[in-house]
């Protein structure tokens, strides 16, 4: 089977990691939302079969029929399996099978709903499970952009860079000789206080080290927990730092210049230095 | 930082310029080993078992390396063989 021309309108990109926790699902859910906030008709994936969460995130949970891998085994029409976000416009999700059958994801079968979606979306953001086994190579193989989420922290920025690896040598675009995947990089729960301390590496450390653009700085935020706990992704709270910075990371995305922020550290009162709070 | 904080060593370095010096040099051993062939610790292992016919050596007395310049790959190999007794 060849990639059909239909493929490459739409933009396929993944949010991976290599390794779990850092906040892959958190970004994929705030900049899907930001993506289709902007007009463009987007679609997020979630690849994470077995262990479904896009769907709480994105507060779509209790309205989960079909899932991805039964459109694949041609159980469910793509109609029929993706859900319409009630909160954003232009936004849909295709949630992850909670089957224990980790081959459910076949090359061909992503292929085709990839191919599908491309007919119709702009943007296909593919949610990546954690660790560099079948599941996650497969959210990467068809992407034309990576966002690899880091959090400033030294296994987070080993296993990024063994993914920026796979990327370069696995995907579909590695083996056809085509122009690599673009590579972004989005640090996540960044605390400017302790990088100022030197208890943390700072977004240059991380830059110097894994050479690739940035594309944004999350700093670690209350607000994220609380748009998981309520369902909504942390992109639309727009008075939290993490929102507005997700905000800053989709505008980048699309080719805008956008200045970094919140990377200073924040004024305290003299009592609370004095106390070490 | 606290009252208490003044009063610690300043010359030691920050934990997070250790934690960049560290990872700079995995990361760029890792790398290095990326792009070398599948089938060099096959290689490495058949070399030792042939090795091991005539001499007593472990895995760890052969050190196999493989350098790319810009047009030419050079394999080095480096086998520490015991003290004869």
């Amino acid at each position: 089977m060849s990639l059909s021309e239909d493929i490459t309108l739409a933009k396929i990109i993944v949010v991976t990691s290599g390794k779990g926790g850092v906040g892959k699902t958190t970004s994929s859910a705030a900049i899907g939302t930001g993506i289709a906030l902007k007009g463009h008709k987007t679609v997020i994936i979630d690849f994470d079969v077995g262990l479904r969460n896009l769907d709480l995130i994105m507060g779509c949970e209790r309205r989960v029929v079909y899932d991805f891998v039964n459109v694949i085994n041609k159980e469910a029409t793509l109609s029929q399996a993706l859900i319409k976000d009630k909160r954003t416009k232009n936004l849909f999700i295709l949630p992850a099978s909670q089957t224990r059958d980790k081959d459910a994801l076949t090359t061909e079968g992503v292929q085709e709903v990839l191919e599908e979606l491309a007919k119709e979306f702009d943007y296909i953001i593919c949610d990546s499970p954690a660790g560099i086994e079948k599941g996650a190579q497969m959210a990467l193989y068809f992407a034309d952009a990576a966002i690899v989420v880091t959090n400033p922290e030294v296994s987070s920025v080993r296993d990024s860079d063994r993914i920026l690896g796979i990327l370069q040598s696995k995907s579909k675009r590695a083996e056809d000789g085509k122009e690599p995947i673009e590579e972004y990089l989005l640090l996540t729960r960044y605390h400017p206080e302790r990088v100022a301390l030197g208890e943390m590496l700072s977004v240059s450390d991380v830059e110097d080290i894994l050479a690739i653009p940035l594309i944004g700085v999350i700093p670690e935020s209350e607000a994220v927990l609380k748009a998981s706990n309520q369902g909504a992704p942390v992109i639309l709270d727009t008075e939290s730092e993490a929102g507005l910075a997700y905000t800053d990371a989709v505008n980048r995305l699309l080719g805008e210049e956008c200045p970094l922020r919140f990377l200073e550290v924040r004024k305290k009162s003299f009592m609370k230095r004095l106390l070490g709070g | 930082m606290g009252i208490f904080d003044y009063f610690k060593s300043k010359n030691a370095p920050s934990s997070a310029s250790v934690a960049k010096d560290r990872l700079q040099i995995i990361v760029a051993h890792e790398r290095s080993k990326r792009h070398q062939p599948d089938y060099l610790p096959q290689m490495q292992q058949e070399i030792i078992d042939v090795i091991r016919k005539y001499v007593q050596i472990g895995s760890e007395d052969v050190q196999i390396q493989l350098d790319n310049t810009d047009d030419c790959s050079v394999l080095e190999l480096n086998v520490t063989l015991p003290e004869q007794s």
